[in-house]
């Protein structure tokens, strides 16, 4: 068996020293090791972006990036998206305009909306379904998922702070 | 206190915060302490003799704890369970297998042994160390050669590879061609292939085992659609009591008819958990989910329609071949026969309808159920067969549509099918589709697009389903559904119901009529599924079945509970049961509205007991077993509007109209999102999906990859609007809502395609390569377009 490594993780604020298989996926780190679960695995190809999350606050696959890859960086997931107990305006959003169902692939979508987001606060309904091009539900036909990222765009251009999110 | 109207009302979903936040519970979330994890080794032919296996080094591999092949099963594991084996062949054997193939591999994927390890690298690494001799054999792929003499055979003792041959006498629908033709009439003629399809729900399938030694329970945790058909039937398969066997269902991500089964991992981690003491999980990989899961459709069906010149359809004669894979999954066999054949009529009113079939096995993953199951390769033959109809009669497909349809006061009717269709207003649905899209101004805009070289094409879809299932008989087991309502001390209530929700919102949609029938605040009613020892015994979510059967029955127990409470109200009252109502969170005494309990002070008097009448049961709690006595039918028109690029043959949908009518719709809001999902599911096959194998058997499209999912940057979008048609079969009006998109969207973009390039007919999927092949070979025959 191969020599375990040694890393230093920050996610979702939190440091953690772990040590590893150097081919484990960031995926399985931080689902079995950390025990976050909400970050989900749908493929094995990185079709589907249900382990969408953020690393160094850009959205990343973690089914193609090695835990040992992550060594130095922080992370946040959907879980360390809003504080505790409150909602981000994505997450708000997806509620509202009913943009999941089975749920399974909404905290990739949410993350890659958060991505997004942060790199055009206004975008149009095309932009939006070519963002999400890396994400696939199988539940939702998209289109209120569209209307979810729309109505996160709107409450966070009208909210007075910047918009809540860790790893930044 | 105003919160009645509940339903009718687009309330947001209560199951939605832990799932926005990650907090939910899928399978593979769970861990349990010493929990071990299960690998499966998979055949990599289609078909093959196993002449040895070794495994050793596989179970020398640090870190394996056992590995286990189909002799270790035998005559401790039972079969794959089938609900409605059908007489003749399969009754007799034909397509059963046990968890791990025994002596032959039948299909690409086929479970041939298991490893169990300390984590899941471990299991996956030590399959590679199983040594399996395999004698390849010619592999049966194509549907039709399968059904020729001298094709390879799957299941050598019975000679054939046809299951289940259905050839009703055709005297009587020739005798309606020939008169049709003899007084002038068309008949039209097409040959349809209906894809394989891969339902691909984005959480793949697992399973956590786990046998307590002591008590001698076994605990299954499974992402499944029907937690107690699972436990029922794992029981038996494993020969333990049913009360041994608990099924746990906790958050599903999708399951679209493939966790409508019983699958061999169940067993396998059962017998696993129960040979080693320590609990096993087995989370399904995607590449595995693409050929372990069943797969949807694949049929091919050969068509004519009898017509007078006028369009009016005289006779319909379909003969269908239905592909059923290597083996015989829950629903497998019936699927062309028990919805596909009693579905052909569609809406029309057609005199004479006959349908033949051949159910075959071929060395592929199993069919079965899948998002509409038999209903959208039913509803595809009709609707192209309406439209091959229009074109050689030359009248507007619309027209063609309304001269055939069932006239709303025709119901209820019964079809020439033998389906009773309990009621609908066709005409209805296809008018306001028609209203929205401006369909006179569509037309006039195709012309002018045309003349412009343009290849603009409009297809309409009139669809009718039939779900809600199902009356006594249906299958052995029995398809009614089950409530237990209670109300606390508190006047909270709750309600564990058979139904088994995942994704459709039915925390939601159940706690809406409950919160309307007993007038209390939705937060105070809870809605609890998925476990077999709270849940009454139940059977499941699919089918479009749980809003129509599901909920009547959490309606009934809801009413049955409110009789007790007002008779409890009467006598704090002082008053006859009679003359109380239920309002505003009060018993009151009609015309005294002073004279007044409120619901919790009943709630109350009865788990208290002291208040009560002498000879009144304690207590607040029924359960209810509600058997619809016919299906509901819902449908809708749906008109997809496509243009094809001439250059590249790339088809883009540029307007999709759809008008659905699923009765009664308790959250509008929610009906609306199983539409859109369904929309899309059905447009997919039509543009892009496709399980695909060679020749030998290998399948080309195992993973997402190779197999296309629709996703956003693709899709239009849709323009929903509804009509309302009650039904009475049940007591809420309602029918079903989970498939109708899939059944209406798929001939809608399959019209248009064919409109568009001014053909009779192209099989799906389409893709810009098969239309632009199409359109080259039209421009070759026309030089000067």
């Amino acid at each position: 068996m191969t020599m375990k490594r040694e890393i230093t993780v920050t996610v979702n604020g939190q440091e953690y020293h772990s040590e590893v298989e150097p081919r484990m996926l960031l995926v399985h780190y931080l689902r079995e090791m950390l025990d976050l679960t909400g970050t989900h695995i749908g493929c094995d190809t990185s079709q589907c972006g249900a382990c969408t999350v953020l690393l160094n606050g850009e959205s990343v696959k973690a089914c193609t990036v090695l835990a040992v890859q992550a060594d130095g960086c922080e992370v946040t997931t959907i879980e360390g998206l809003a504080p505790e107990g409150s909602l981000h305006p994505i997450q708000e959003g997806f509620w509202e305009k009913h943009g999941l169902q089975c749920g399974f692939c909404t905290p990739g979508m949410i993350m890659a909306s958060y991505n997004l987001l942060k790199n055009n606060p206004r975008p149009t309904e095309e932009e939006i379904r070519t963002a999400l091009k890396g994400n696939i539900c199988r539940c939702t036909g998209y289109q209120n998922i569209v209307s979810a990222v729309q109505y996160a765009a709107d409450q966070m251009r009208t909210a007075a702070t910047a918009p809540v999110g860790a790893g930044e | 206190m105003g919160i009645a109207a509940m339903v009718g009302s687009p309330i947001k979903r209560r199951e939605d915060p832990r799932l926005i936040t990650g907090q939910s519970t899928y399978v593979d979330d769970i861990k349990l302490p010493g929990m071990l994890h299960m690998a499966v080794l998979r055949s990599p032919y289609g078909h093959a003799r196993i002449n040895s296996i070794n495994t050793e080094a596989a179970s020398k591999h640090p870190g394996v704890v056992a590995v286990y092949l189909a002799e270790d099963l035998k005559g401790v594991v039972g079969n794959i369970p089938i609900a409605a084996p059908l007489p003749g062949n399969i009754s007799n054997g034909m397509g059963h297998r046990g968890p791990l193939a025994d002596g032959k591999v039948r299909f690409y994927g086929d479970p041939v042994a298991v490893v169990i390890a300390d984590d899941r690298y471990t299991a996956r690494d030590a399959l590679d160390l199983i040594e399996v001799d395999y004698e390849p054999l010619p592999a049966v792929i194509d549907l039709e050669k399968a059904t020729q003499p001298g094709a390879p055979l799957l299941y050598e003792e019975f000679g054939t590879n046809v299951a289940t041959p259905i050839h009703p006498p055709t005297e009587e629908i020739d005798r309606v061609f020939e008169q049709t033709v003899a007084g002038g009439g068309v008949i039209v003629k097409g040959r349809f292939v209906n894809q394989r399809l891969a339902p691909a729900a984005m959480e793949t399938r697992g399973v956590i085992a786990e046998f307590r030694k002591a008590d001698k329970t076994l605990n299954v945790w499974s992402s499944s659609q029907i937690p107690h058909f699972l436990r029922n039937f794992l029981a038996e398969q494993l020969g333990l009591p049913q009360h041994q066997v608990r099924v746990i269902v906790p958050e599903v991500g999708g399951g679209f008819g493939s966790k409508l089964n019983i699958y061999p991992e169940e067993a396998l981690a059962a017998f696993a958990t129960m040979k080693t003491g320590r609990p096993v999980k087995w989370i399904e990989e995607r590449s595995e989910n693409l050929v372990a899961t069943i797969h949807g459709r694949d049929q091919i069906n050969y068509i004519e329609a009898a017509a007078t010149r006028d369009g009016k359809v005289t006779g319909l004669k379909v003969h269908v071949i239905s592909d059923l894979g290597a083996h015989l999954q829950f629903f497998t066999d019936v699927i062309a026969i028990g919805f596909t054949l009693p579905m052909l009529s569609g809406c029309y009113d057609i005199p004479a309808v006959y349908g033949s079939c051949d159910t075959v096995f071929t060395n592929k993953t199993p069919t079965d159920a899948y998002r509409g199951a038999g209903r959208p390769e039913a509803c595809y033959i009709v609707e192209r067969a309406m439209d091959l109809v229009a074109r050689e009669v030359g009248k507007d497909p619309a027209e063609v549509r309304k001269i055939n349809f069932v006239k709303p006061e025709q119901f209820p009717h019964k079809m020439a099918t033998g389906a009773v269709y309990d009621s609908g207003n066709y005409a209805g649905a296809l008018e306001k589709a028609m209203e929205i899209v401006n369909y006179q101004n569509l037309r006039a805009e195709q012309a002018q697009k045309r003349a412009e070289g343009k290849l603009v094409g409009v297809g309409i879809s009139s669809y009718v389903e039939i779900c809600g299932i199902g009356p006594k008989g249906t299958i052995p087991q029995g398809l009614y559904e089950s409530a237990r309502v209670r109300v606390e001390q508190s006047g909270d209530v709750m309600v564990y119901t058979g139904s088994s929700p995942h994704g459709q919102g039915e925390e939601t949609t159940f706690a809406q009529i409950v919160a309307d029938e007993f007038d209390v605040p939705i937060d105070n009613v809870v809605i609890v599924h998925g476990d077999t020892d709270s849940t009454p015994e139940g059977r499941g979510t699919y089918g479009s079945r749980t809003t129509a059967v599901g909920g009547p029955a959490i309606f009934t127990a809801v009413q049955k509970l409110k009789e007790k409470m007002k008779h409890i109200a009467a006598h704090m009252l002082e008053a006859s049961a009679s003359d109380v109502t239920l309002e505003g969170g009060n018993f009151s005494v009609a015309g005294s509205p002073q004279k007044a309990v409120s619901f919790k002070e009943v709630a109350a008097a009865a788990n208290t007991s002291n208040l009560l009448a002498p000879g009144v049961e304690p207590g607040l709690e029924t359960t209810v077993f509600w058997e619809p006595n016919a299906c509901v039918f819902p449908f809708g028109t749906h008109i997809c509007v496509v243009e094809v690029d001439k250059e590249t043959g790339e088809p883009e949908i540029t307007r999709y109209v759809a008008v659905d009518d699923c009765g009664r719709q308790l959250n509008p809001m929610i009906v609306q999102g199983q539409i859109h999902g369904g929309i899309v599911q059905g447009v997919g096959q039509a543009l892009i999906e496709g399980v695909e194998y060679g020749e030998d058997g290998q399948l080309l499209t195992g993973t997402l990859m190779d197999y296309a999912m629709p996703i956003a940057a693709e899709l239009p979008h849709f323009e929903l609007d509804h009509t309302v048609t009650l039904t009475s079969v049940n007591p809420l009006g309602v029918k079903g809502v989970g498939e109708a998109g899939t059944i209406g969207s798929t001939p809608a973009v399959a019209n248009a395609i064919a409109d568009a390039l001014g053909v009779a007919h192209v099989d799906m999927p389409f893709k810009p390569e098969r239309l632009w092949k199409i359109i080259q070979q039209q421009q070759q025959q026309q030089p000067q377009q």
